[in-house]
């Protein structure tokens, strides 16, 4: 059992958890995940990290209400405990002084990528960070993320604040200006997707953090296959970053929708049984 | 002596067209009197073939005896002085091929039903004697520490060993129950996972530590456990878990599993219970398992039992070939399962969702034997036809997972990524202090060629840390 040690609400629908985790909170690293199972029928799902404390032994993670699991989580309460957090999951994001990294978060993501933009700093790096979310009320951690990094952008889809627009802007600005050497995306597949698509003329190396579907997160099922450069991986083991530029992005979209009506199914069920 | 009996008693199944809608035990195992009855069958022969043709030296005769003197206890006794796990021994083993294959009987007649009535005794035993008479005296602890990574087979059997011995054993397992494939691989009508869980226990009853949601290799490495956490030995059974592809087109669509996905949602996440279990798994109507070994089979009967209209084995070479138990594709076919001999795919073909909805196939024939002894299947040209289908599974076998080698310095591995020890009878790696056995020695292999690595590992261990 592992007991949730502190949980907040970010924003409507966005939650963060703090986990009594100690041996997890021992090794892991940034751009890492663990998988977690609420109780004895519930689903293995993939978070990355947020955050640790290796002194107090917890691990922070940041979830996105989307169907059941992640709805169910959102009801747990701080002292509240789950059965099963496993970790640290994946390769860690590798950390190395490029020069001018540009780290581009939407969405939760504003949450995992600031351990990334942190040690990036820390390595040397001048870290410019895009933050983007649809509107001013699912915007949280502005100042983390401004401390973690040199400089911070801000974009809302519908304008209530920050820059106006999607989060493929700025970036395309700052790569058309020049001096960049990396970029890093992580948010929904769509959104990395087209930062990848934008930086790609501009031969800049793009990182991404992919989220196929995963069950037991080590290698063993191949349900998380991608297809990177038209080589078949597992993404929890030989990811999740990859090469954005080479990542077969059609194919994991589709792959993402292979449980709809079942996700569904299970989803109106667990409203119908809370009144929600 | 009563007069020789050459056949051996029947087990009662249940019946095929029931089964194949649920996932209740398919073998019933004996009443007491057919017990009985099996077991005076046995001659007690002076020389014990039997015995030899068990790979963990189970004391046949002597437990037999015991059961045809209606002694039970004794008889649960003489099984658990060799073999931790013999209620599901019984069940999974392939007696016909090990202790059933050498016993005398089966010169003139059907061999003692060696396995069925290690099951029955097994099964007695956990129904009836409570816990506390079970609980064996353990020597008086040595103080040395030992760490088993994985709880398979291997893992258990090497933990309970220790255990046994008077050593402190943790063992580490990555899934969020112990058991390896006996969890998530074999399916529920092959043995119930309540049986596992409660031998499971039963090696905790010995004092050895089970924690779960522990990858080594991730959360701390072989060389920490060692150098920092203070064990005197490892033990590694992490298995062969990491499923093989085709590399044909296709293989990436939806509905394309592996058969460690479709097992492991379907028996470790218990997706036949959705949507109370919360794991999906797309049943499909028409369903491919690519394959014909024991996993095979097993997907095939859980697809079966899921709600398909329509399961195909599809496997290149012939019937005689197939490496499943006979007495698995025996009930797979009795169950409706359609066997697809001398075929193999070309590739795997999608809708605009990327869903798979067919498959093209190759008929093959036989040609000249490769390595392995057996004919090579041949790619019959212009053979080429279509089958429809909407889910396929990939049952085509694993190798061992990388991660322990590649956080191991000093191991040394195959190209098939399997680890190598130096002495077959005690595991020894050519790391100090590291042993392993199983199949992340062996490649996929038996139960109970796992138990009886993980036994001799753990006689080794223990003579290491005495000096
Ligand atoms: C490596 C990785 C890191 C992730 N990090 C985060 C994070 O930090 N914060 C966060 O909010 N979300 C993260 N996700 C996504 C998160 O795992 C899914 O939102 C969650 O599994 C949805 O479960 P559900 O039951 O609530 O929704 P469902 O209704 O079951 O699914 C909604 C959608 O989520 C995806 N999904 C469903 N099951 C899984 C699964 N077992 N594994 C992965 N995706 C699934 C599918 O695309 C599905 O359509 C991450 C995913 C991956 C693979
Ligand atoms: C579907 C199926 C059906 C089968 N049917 C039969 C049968 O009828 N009869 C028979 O005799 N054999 C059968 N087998 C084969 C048999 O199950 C295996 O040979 C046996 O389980 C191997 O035991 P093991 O202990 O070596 O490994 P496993 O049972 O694979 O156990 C390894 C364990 O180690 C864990 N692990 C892996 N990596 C790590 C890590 N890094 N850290 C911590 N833990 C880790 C895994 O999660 C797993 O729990 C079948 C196999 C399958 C897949
Ligand atoms: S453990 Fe297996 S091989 Fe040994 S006696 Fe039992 S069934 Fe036979
Ligand atoms: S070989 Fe067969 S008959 Fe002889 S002792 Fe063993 S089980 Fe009994
Ligand atoms: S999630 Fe199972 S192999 Fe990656």
């Amino acid at each position: 059992m592992y007991k949730i040690l502190q949980k907040q609400d970010l924003v409507p629908h966005v939650h963060l958890f703090k986990i009594d985790a100690p041996r997890v909170a021992q090794k892991v690293q940034p751009g890492q995940f663990i998988v977690l199972r609420i109780d004895e029928e519930g689903e293995r799902i993939p978070l990355t990290v947020a955050g640790w404390d290796r002194e107090e032994g917890s691990v922070t993670v940041v979830v996105m209400e989307v169907g059941t699991t992640t709805h169910r989580l959102g009801m747990l309460s701080t002292g509240d405990t789950i059965t099963d957090f496993v970790g640290p999951l994946g390769v860690p994001t590798h950390i190395d002084n490029y020069g001018t990294v540009v780290c581009v978060a939407g969405g939760f993501a504003i949450a995992v990528i600031r351990p990334i933009a942190r040690a990036l700093k820390a390595a040397g790096n001048r870290v410019i960070s895009i933050m983007g979310a649809r509107s001013k009320d699912l915007l949280f951690w502005e100042e983390e993320l401004r401390q973690a990094s040199s400089e911070l952008i801000i974009n809302t889809d519908d304008g209530s604040y920050g820059r106006h627009g999607l989060v493929t802007e700025p970036l395309k600005e700052l790569l058309e200006q020049g001096g960049i050497d990396r970029v890093i995306a992580i948010g929904p597949s769509i959104m990395m997707k087209f930062c990848a698509k934008t930086s790609e003329p501009f031969g800049v190396n793009t990182g991404v953090s992919l989220n196929p579907i995963m069950v037991d997160g080590t290698g063993m099922c191949g349900c998380c296959r991608v297809s990177v450069n038209g080589v078949t991986k597992f993404a929890c083991v030989d990811g999740p970053d990859f090469d954005g530029h080479q990542v077969d992005w059609d194919l994991l979209l589709a792959r993402q929708r292979s449980y709809l009506d079942e996700e569904k199914l299970s989803f109106d069920q667990w409203r119908a049984k809370h009144g929600v | 002596m009563a007069k020789l009996n050459l056949n051996r008693v029947d087990m009662p199944r249940q019946d095929p067209k029931v089964r194949a809608h649920n996932f209740d035990e398919v073998a019933l195992g004996y009443s007491p009197e057919q017990a009985k009855e099996e077991a005076t069958r046995c001659i007690q022969c002076p020389k014990r073939p039997c015995i030899a043709g068990c790979p963990v030296d189970i004391d046949i005769p002597e437990f037999i005896k015991a059961m045809s003197a209606g002694d039970l206890p004794e008889a649960a006794r003489v099984l658990k002085d060799r073999n931790a796990l013999p209620a599901i021994c019984g069940r999974v083993c392939p007696q016909e091929t090990q202790c059933e294959a050498t016993c005398s009987i089966g010169k003139k007649g059907a061999p003692i039903a060696i396995g069925r009535l290690e099951r029955f005794v097994a099964d007695w035993e956990r129904d009836n004697m409570p816990a506390d008479s079970q609980s064996v005296t353990l020597p008086p602890p040595t103080g040395k520490r030992v760490a088993v990574v994985g709880s398979g087979p291997a893992g258990l059997s090497a933990a309970a060993e220790v255990a046994r011995l008077g050593h402190d054993v943790t063992v580490f397992e990555a899934l969020h129950v112990a058991g390896g494939v006996l969890m998530y691989g074999i399916p529920e009508f092959r043995l119930p996972k309540a049986i596992v869980q409660a031998e499971v226990e039963y090696v905790s009853s010995l004092g050895v530590k089970i924690e779960l949601d522990s990858v080594v290799g991730k959360m701390m490495t072989t060389d920490e456990l060692l150098n920092e956490e203070g064990y005197d030995a490892v033990f590694l059974g992490t298995g062969a878990g990491l499923p093989m592809f085709m590399n044909v087109p296709g293989e990436n669509l939806n509905g394309v599993y592996s058969a460690n996905e479709f097992l492991t949602r379907v028996n470790l996440m218990k997706a036949y219970l959705f949507p109370q279990y919360d794991t999906p798994v797309s049943v499909g109507k028409r369903v491919a398992v690519i394959g014909g070994g024991n996993v095979a089979m097993d997907s095939a009967r859980c697809a079966l039992r899921l709600g398909a209209d329509k399961v195909y084995i599809i496997y290149r070479r012939s019937e005689e070939e197939m490496p499943a138990r006979r007495e698995e594709a025996e009930n797979a076919q009795e169950e409706g399962i359609e066997f697809k001999l001398l075929t193999n795919p070309k590739q795997f073909l999608g809708n605009d969702q990327n869903w798979v909805v067919g498959m093209e196939c190759y008929q093959m024939e036989l040609g000249e034997p490769d390595d392995s002894g057996r004919r090579r299947p041949v790619v019959k040209e212009g053979s080429e036809f279509n089958i429809d289908v909407d889910v396929v599974i990939v049952a085509l076998g694993t190798t061992p997972n990388p991660l322990i080698a590649a956080t191991t310095p000093g191991l040394d591995t195959t190209r098939w990524g399997t680890v190598v020890v130096t002495d077959e009878a005690t595991g020894r790696t050519v790391k100090d202090r590291v042993w392993a056995g199983g199949d992340i020695v062996t490649g996929a292999a038996t139960v109970i060629s796992a138990m009886g690595a993980g036994k001799r590992a753990a006689a080794d261990i223990d003579a290491f840390l005495r000096g």
